[in-house]
């Protein structure tokens, strides 16, 4: 069983202002962000996620935490993938261009990379979000995984070129318009024997992460998920974001959001 | 220009603390801000034993403020002198340890454990907190118990001791003067007020717990309210805190009677806000032409 990796040394968490230079629509309920810093920026991991401060919502108190879905390192910007659900992405998706947006980061561990070549990525609705960056940093370390993803129907799913890019795409729609038909857990590459993969990384909706999860432990494959848990501080000191696992309750934000599902 | 203020015999070189829950041990600070500026920091409680807290969700958010239920998580006194202690004491800052409990035995534990611990020259006695089945808000919602309880750690507490008093009693000052003649070398308030959410569609409370202590700006009337009576009535020093978000709340808890203010939920959106309330306050004392902190503990107006 491997520990998630936390061997690297954190970077120093900053506070910065980004500029906003691309608000890209990608349907009805979901936008990409693009936010350039005004220096170089950290080293950042897949998994790892930032704190937004949401201005001019009046019903948003708390900053709002989203996964980094892409880096692009010469331009000094990240991308943040985002499903408007309530007053603080509602906002943050009529944001202009060059805007301006706190945020504090990096945050979190990060998915375990390089020490296994065969692996699969699993991921539902906006749970694709860090995956992305994921499979970008995989291909860096000579790793195309299979990229496995769960969408409602045909007209919802983005990004797919993209995805294609980095590895191979394999997709699930509930009502069979595109893929196979059903949910990421009902994919046919689970209804072999034996599952060849090394590891499995997934992130998604509770009750998906949960059947991956037990899935992985009948074929003995390492696990490793990212919790969405609702957070204050996003920074360790709330105590809010508390998921129990093996080593009592751990925080989400900082022992997490990454966990390998043996330590559940 | 001087922002030093006296709390019983603790010298803070300026009136600006952190809230206990909300500045973890201050490490976690470090990435943000010079800790050593801050006038004091009030660190996660602590309790005999190691406890795990309440379950997920401990968090909800509301109009203006949080509801929190995260219920005294923390390892326990032994582990906070032998790991934490060693890793903090040397911040250069007035470390208070906020000291929690469910029985009377349990408070003198932990003080008594404090007590011997060279770097820290207070604590805060949490008699507030609403979050914990046993003891708790219990101990500081009945004048007599609260007395108590402070006349039992003042016995084996020979440093500063602060009393943190909760919101959710219907006369604060009545607990307050108990406490006072306790031996309380100072009182903190307030403490979280009880309430709850509920989600309408699922029909379920939001916290498992159902109930939860709201803090934030929601809170920020109430509390200005309660420092001011409570500093009315009682001789010790008062620290004022719920709600601060900015350097112009820390001056209204200072002219209702506040001799320092502690900062906590305005942290988690603003990990630096404390520094820029320092700042702040030197600004202000310029404006008004004041020239030491101490001439605005209660110098508010009234005709
Ligand atoms: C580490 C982490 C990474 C995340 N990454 C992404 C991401 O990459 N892209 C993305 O779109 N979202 C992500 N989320 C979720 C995102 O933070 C929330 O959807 C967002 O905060 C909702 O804000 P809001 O003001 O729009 O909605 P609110 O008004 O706050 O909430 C709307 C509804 O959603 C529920 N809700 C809000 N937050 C959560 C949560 N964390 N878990 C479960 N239910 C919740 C509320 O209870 C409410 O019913 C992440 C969350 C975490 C903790
Ligand atoms: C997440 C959280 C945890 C807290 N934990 C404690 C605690 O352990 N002990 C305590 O005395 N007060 C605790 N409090 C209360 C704060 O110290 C403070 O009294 C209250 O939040 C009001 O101030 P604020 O509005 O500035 O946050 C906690 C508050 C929050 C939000
Ligand atoms: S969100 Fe505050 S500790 Fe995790």
């Amino acid at each position: 069983m491997s520990k998630v990796e936390t061997t690297r040394i954190p970077e120093k968490k900053l506070i910065q202002d980004f500029t906003v230079i691309q608000n890209i629509r990608l349907n009805a309920r979901h936008f990409i962000l693009e936010l350039q810093s005004p220096d170089q920026l950290p080293g950042l991991f897949p998994g790892q996620f930032v704190q937004v401060l949401v201005e001019h919502s009046p019903s948003t108190f708390l900053r709002r935490p989203f996964s980094i879905h892409e880096v692009n390192k010469e331009n000094r910007s990240i991308r943040l993938l985002i499903q408007i659900k309530g007053h603080g992405t509602e906002t943050l998706s009529h944001i202009h261009i060059l805007d301006k947006l706190n945020l504090i980061y990096p945050l979190g561990n990060f998915f375990t990379t390089g020490d296994c070549k065969k692996v699969l990525l699993a991921g539902g609705g906006c749970g694709v979000a860090p995956l992305l960056f994921l499979a970008q940093e995989l291909n860096k370390k000579g790793i195309r995984p299979i990229i496995l993803t769960g969408w409602k129907t045909k007209a919802d799913i983005f990004e797919a070129e993209k995805y294609q890019q980095y590895g191979e795409l394999l997709i699930t729609t509930e009502d069979g318009s595109e893929g196979e038909k059903g949910l990421v857990t009902q994919h046919s590459i689970f209804r072999k024997e034996k599952l060849d993969f090394e590891r499995i990384y997934c992130c998604g909706p509770d009750p998906m992460m949960k059947a991956i999860g037990k899935i992985s432990k009948t074929h003995g494959i390492d696990c490793e998920v990212s919790l969405e848990n609702t957070m204050a501080c996003g920074f360790g000191v709330c105590l809010c974001c508390v998921t129990p696992t093996i080593h009592g309750n751990q925080r989400v934000c900082t022992e997490g959001p990454v966990f390998n599902t043996n330590e559940l | 220009m001087d922002l030093s203020v006296n709390i019983g015999n603790l010298r803070l070189k300026n009136p600006v603390m952190t809230a206990s829950g909300t500045f973890g041990y201050g490490e976690e600070y470090l990435d943000f801000l010079d800790v050593s500026q801050l006038g004091g920091m009030v660190v996660k409680a602590v309790t005999s034993s190691n406890r795990d807290g309440n379950p997920y969700p401990r968090m909800a958010e509301t109009p203006s403020g949080m509801l929190n239920s995260v219920g005294l998580q923390n390892k326990g006194v032994h582990h906070f002198v032998q790991e934490i202690y060693p890793r903090i004491k040397d911040l250069n800052t007035a470390i208070v340890v906020n000291v929690s409990g469910s029985t009377l035995e349990e408070y003198v534990e932990v003080a008594e454990k404090i007590n011997e611990l060279n770097n820290i020259p207070a604590i805060e006695l949490n008699i507030s907190c609403p979050n914990v089945k046993h003891g708790g808000m219990a101990f500081g919602t009945n004048p007599r118990i609260a007395a108590e309880v402070t006349a039992s750690v003042r016995k084996v507490f020979r440093k500063t001791l602060i009393v943190k008093l909760s919101p959710n009693v219907t006369s604060i000052t009545e607990i307050a003067k108990a406490v006072e003649g306790a031996g309380a070398d100072a009182l903190s308030l307030i403490n979280t007020l009880l309430g709850m959410a509920i989600d309408a569609e699922s029909q379920k409370p939001v916290l498992s717990t159902v109930t939860g202590g709201l803090s934030g700006p929601a809170i920020k009337p109430i509390a200005l309210r309660m420092v001011w009576q409570t500093s009315q009535c009682v001789h010790v020093p008062v620290i004022g805190m719920g709600g601060i978000m900015n350097t112009t709340d820390a001056i209204e808890f200072l002219l209702a009677g506040a001799s320092a203010v502690e900062v906590g939920t305005a942290n988690f959106i603003n990990p630096a806000v404390t520094t820029q309330i320092i700042k702040g306050i030197e600004s202000y004392m310029q404006r008004h032409k004041v020239n030491t902190v101490k001439e605005l503990t209660g110098a508010l107006k009234i005709k």
